[in-house]
Order: structure tokens, then sequence, then C-alpha cells
């Protein structure tokens, strides 16, 4: 890891119309999924995203790798803007920026073989002929721990966590810098994420990888990630470096996501306190006046009802947006 | 006093064109009264099918137990007459499913399904009923009761749908209550509301749960006793305490090393369990964890391991004694 900054996002805003109507489509109101996020990834670093479900954590790595445009708000990406840039600049950019998904189930043609799979992005950005392109496939298969002899199969003929290495392996093809993983584990049989979380990581060290690591399962984020960030209904309410994040975390949402959290030890369990938040996530379109998070919140003073907390440095790489910190 | 139910040997085959998958391949557990069991295991281990299969809710075709006996209360629940199950399920033993959306009425509102077991078990007339489910949501935490229980399934939150599941699983005060994977599609914060409600209800009422899981944090903090399984056999089962205290099958040895844990320093690198997951139509002769085992010798190829004491109350269905291997 380096000091090198390779993606930066700067009030980074994506906003989805409600609309009403189906002639005329009438604009009511909007959903906030990301709202004026700031925040950067260093060359080969893994950033870890954490958030309950519906916070924004995959529209900003949409976002970040313009596969949808920004509301407001900018990406640069090695230093080069991406929203001053051309559409074909952008795609040739693309290739240094790849996604692995959530569903290994969804996100790969069952129509194509595994082969055809992994040479699609080659075939779309390179020109390499057929014999090179077969020896590519090999070798990636073989990267992410696949037999080549399986390079002929279809997707369902593959295990859930075989055909997550598969989805590895295409992202990996045109040797991309930057990798949104978008939940990559959470759909695979406990005993196989840890396979996937060793081979992200030896892959990481291999081609000096770098990551942002969206996911909802805590102990595995501090586990892969070097730093942190914890979203909260299109915010970033706290970022900091791993350790100083699970050791001192600031932000109350931050430390009652990670009290919620079970630790699988029933001896733990009997004596742990758990911070149990009251209420519902509030619904992104009717977002509460103030900081975000103050309906849910036990220290809420009445400065949270009035004012949104900024994002302020609390330590050295530190970062939370709260008045109580 | 007997336990509140006794599942002996139990078989539940699916008959596909292509093969015979033996979902669940004679199981057998006991449960006392009040008392939580969890049920462990990944994806298509046989820990759902099993619990169905107490109900006989299984699709037939393809579905059939094929054997044993499920004794509740001293009666046998595979022999009875459909309109004696009729009259246990939902009532004495009821059931709350991981995706409430799918398992709710989307064009009856929630006042009108609760209500509908009240009258059907409980005899209650529909005025009585609809005191009686509003109390319940009170009970299970719903906000502003009384306007919610004209509402529609669609107008709640996943979390909100799930208690509104409880609310009714638990409306007829059972004996028992099969809790399939309750909080698997909610977010982490929903997920310890809905099991601290569970838990403080069951609690106060008195009933026995079947917590089905692949959480392994979850049944750390809720379940007395554990059974672990594995391609649709229990392969280690025993009090939470000494089972995550001194695991004894290989399988659990290896769920418990591969999870990281919050509490304990980052290790710099995860223990996975080698292998793929079995398919349950080509499942090796012996012990069908054997291919994926790093403790195996020769005799778990051939022959196939029964559950056997490893302590008090503490079983394991293992050849090598893992006691003095580790």
């Amino acid at each position: 890891m380096t000091d090198n900054i390779l993606i930066e996002a700067k009030k980074l805003t994506m906003y989805f119309p409600v609309t009403k109507g189906i002639v005329r489509q009438r604009k009511v109101a909007e959903i906030k999924a990301v709202d004026g996020v700031n925040f950067f990834i260093r060359q080969g670093e893994t950033l870890g995203l954490v958030g309950e479900s519906g916070c924004g954590k995959t529209t900003l790595g949409r976002c970040l790798t313009r596969l949808i445009h920004p509301t407001s708000g900018e990406v640069s990406f090695e230093g080069v803007k991406l929203g001053e840039i051309r559409e074909e600049q952008l795609r040739s950019l693309r290739q240094k920026m790849q996604f692995i998904f959530q569903d290994p189930f969804d996100s790969l043609d069952p129509r194509m073989t595994a082969a055809e799979i992994v040479a699609e992005p080659l075939r779309v950005h390179t020109r390499m002929k057929a014999k090179e392109l077969k020896d590519k496939i090999a070798e990636l298969l073989q990267v992410v721990g696949l037999d080549s002899s399986m390079a002929n199969r279809y997707p369902h003929e593959f295990s859930g966590g075989q055909r997550q290495r598969l989805g590895i392996a295409r992202a990996l093809s045109i040797r991309p810098k930057f990798i949104v993983c978008d939940e990559p584990i959470s759909a695979l049989d406990v005993s196989i994420q840890a396979q996937i979380i060793n081979l992200l990581e030896d892959l990481q060290k291999e081609f000096d990888l770098t990551y942002l690591f969206i996911a909802h399962d805590l102990s595995v984020v501090r586990h892969i990630s070097h730093r942190v960030a914890v979203m909260y209904l299109g915010k970033i309410v706290e970022i900091a470096r791993r350790d100083d994040l699970y050791r001192f975390a600031k932000h109350p949402y931050t430390i009652a996501l990670l009290s919620a959290v079970p630790i699988p030890d029933p001896r733990v369990e009997a004596t742990r306190d758990r911070i149990i938040l009251k209420g519902e996530i509030p619904s992104p379109i009717a977002l509460p006046s103030g900081c975000n998070f103050h309906p849910r919140c036990p220290h809420c003073i009445p400065l949270c009802k009035r004012e949104v907390p900024p994002l302020r440095q609390i330590e050295q790489d530190h970062w939370a947006a709260c008045h109580l910190v | 006093m007997g336990p509140l139910l006794q599942v002996r040997d139990l078989k539940t085959y699916f008959y596909t064109e292509a093969a015979v998958v033996k979902a669940v391949d004679g199981i057998s557990y006991e449960l006392k009264e009040g008392e939580t069991l969890g049920l462990v295991g990944e994806s298509g281990c046989g820990k759902s099918v099993s619990a169905l299969s107490l109900l006989r809710l299984i699709p037939h075709p393809p579905g059939r137990i094929v054997g044993g006996t499920v004794l509740f209360e001293g009666k046998d629940l595979l022999k009875m007459a459909e309109d004696e199950i009729q009259d246990i399920r939902g009532n004495r033993i009821a059931m709350i499913f991981q995706e409430p959306m799918t398992s709710l009425n989307p064009v009856l509102t929630i006042g009108l399904q609760i209500g509908e077991a009240l009258e059907l078990h409980r005899s209650l007339a529909r005025k009585e009923a609809r005191e009686e489910v509003m109390r319940l949501l009170k009970t299970v935490g719903i906000p502003d009761a009384e306007s919610r229980i004209d509402d529609y399934p669609h107008q709640f939150s996943g979390g909100m749908r799930q208690r509104v599941m409880i609310a009714m699983a638990l409306s007829c005060n059972p004996k028992l209550l099969i809790a399939d994977e309750p909080t698997t599609a909610v977010d982490v914060t929903i997920q310890a509301q809905l099991l601290e409600i569970i838990k403080e209800l069951t609690s106060r009422l008195g009933t026995a749960v079947i917590l089905i899981t692949h959480n392994l944090g979850v049944v750390a903090r809720y379940v007395n006793r554990m059974a672990v399984m594995y391609a649709g056999r229990i392969v280690e089962s025993g009090p939470a305490f000494e089972v995550y205290g001194h695991p004894r099958h290989p399988y659990t040895i290896g769920l418990l090393a591969s999870v990281p844990r919050l509490d304990q320093p980052r290790k710099e690198r995860l223990v996975p369990i080698h292998g793929q997951p079995p398919d349950l139509t080509r499942l090796p002769a012996g012990c069908s964890f054997f291919p994926r085992c790093s403790y195996r010798v020769e005799i778990c190829s051939q022959e196939r391991p029964a559950l056997k004491p490893v302590g008090s109350d503490h079983y394991a269905a293992c050849f090598a004694d893992m006691a003095e291997s580790r």
C-alpha cells in the first residue's frame, strides 16, 4: 500500500427521482441515495464500506465507477476527473475498474460457458487471438482456484463458491487496478466465505489491487479492510483506520452496529451487553431533519434535530459526523 | 415428565427424475418444554426440510417422509389424521419463516390475518379477535397498532412484517415455535430487535423454540442446546456451551475456525474448510464430510459414523477422536 490516492470522491451525490403519473410523469420526491459523500482510496488499499440495506452502499459503488451518472459531485481516478472526459476515454478507463457482484447466480449469463464468461471483457477491450485467449482463460481459471478442465461448463454446473470464483476471474481478466466488491460473500455458505476472502487477499497482493469492499458483515469487513467507512442513509457517518474504528468507534450508530453483531461464543454472549437500537431505518424519501440518525440515537440532543452534523476530523485519519464527539 | 418433542430417525427424501435426494437422512433429537434448540448448518443441509417434516408440510410429490417418528406431547405427528394435525399447526406448533412477505397474504389486512388463527383455533368472535390482535401487535412492538391493524403487508417494512409474523405465531400460545432463519432477510440492528422479542415472549409464555439458522453468532446468544447438520444428518449435538467450547466434529471445528470474530484480535489469515459443499445426489460412501475433512482416517471413506456420546449430553458422529487429535 502506498500513499498515492487512486480514486477520490468529492461531494458525490446521487438523487433518484420519484415520479407519479403514467403519461406525464411528475417528480414528486427524491430518494437521496448518496448525499454529498467525500472520501478517497489509496493505491493497494481496501476500503470497507458498511451499512444496512438501503443506505446507499451499492449506489455509491456504481457512481464511483460511473455505471450511473451522479446527480452532482466529482470522482477522480488516477487524477482524471471522470465527469469531464469523453465516453471513449471513459470506456478505456473502465478497464481499470471492475465489479464483483453479490449474487453469483444472477451475475453470470446462464447461456455462456465459463470460458466465454471470462473471455468477454477481453473480447471487448483487447484484440487477443483465439490461441492467446485460450491460454489466458486457462491461466485466469487457475489463478482463482478453478480447474481449467471446467472451462466448457455452464454456470449451473458450478457451486455458489465456484461461481463467485468465476466472477472474480472475469473481473481480473483485463488486469484492473480497482475492483468494487459488492457484498461478494453474503450469498455464500459460511464454510466457503473464508475461501473467497483469502482468495481476494491473495489477488490483492499479487496484482496490487485496490478494493472497495461493500458488506454488511462487520467481522468480515474488519478482517479484509485497511480502512472502514460506515454509511447511514446516504451519508458517511464515520471513517477511520480499521483498528481505530473497531476499538474506538465514535459515532453512536457505529457503536450500536458493532454491539449488534453476535459473537459466535455463548460464554462471551452470556455476559455481553448489547445496545438494541429503537425504531426502524427511516425512508430515504422522507429523511428526518438535522442528523439522519437522531430518531434512533440514544444520545440525541435538541441540536441534532436542527442541524446536520458535518463529517469532522477527530484524530489522524479518523472522521465522524456527530455533534457529540 | 417426558420431553415435549421427540424426533426419532426422521427421513425425508425427494424423488426427482435424476436421483433420490436424501434431504433428511435419519435425524433424532429431543426438546424439553421451554427449551431453545438451535439447528445449525449451511444451505441444503436439510435443516429447513427437517423442520417442515415435523408439521408434514413437505410437498408431495416430489418429497416424502419415508421413515421415523415425531412424538409431540406423546403423539406421533407423522401418523395423525389430517384434521388432527391441522389442529396442531399454527396452534400447538407455530412457525416463522425467513421471508415474511411470501408468508403473509398480500390481499388481507394484518388484523384479519392474525385474527383468522384466533377465530379458528381459539374460537374467538370477530370483535374479541380484533382486540386480541391489537394487544398482540403492541406486545411485539408495533408502534401505533390502532391504525396499523387495518394496513396491508406491503405497507410494512421487512422488520415490521417479521414482527407481525411473530405476533401471529404466538397468538395461540403454542408449546413449540419453529423459527426458520427468522432474521436472515433483515439488517443487523433489526435482527437484534427481533431476536430479543422472540426470546422475551417465548420465555414469558414458556414456549419451546427450534431456531434454524446458519449464523453461528445468533445460535451462541439465543439457544440452550444445538445440533449441527451436514448433508442431511446431525453430525454433532449438545449444550451450546459444550459445542462451542469443545467442538468434537471436524465440521463444527472447521466452521467455528473459519469465521472472523470481533471479540478477538484480527488473524492474518482465515482458515477455511476446503472443498465444496456436498452434492446431495452424489454423496460419497461413508462419512459425507470426509472429502473435506483434514482429520480423515481410512475407515471414513467406507463406513458411516454414528452419533456417539463424547461428553455429558454431548454427541458427535466421527471416527477420529477429536479430543485427542487436537
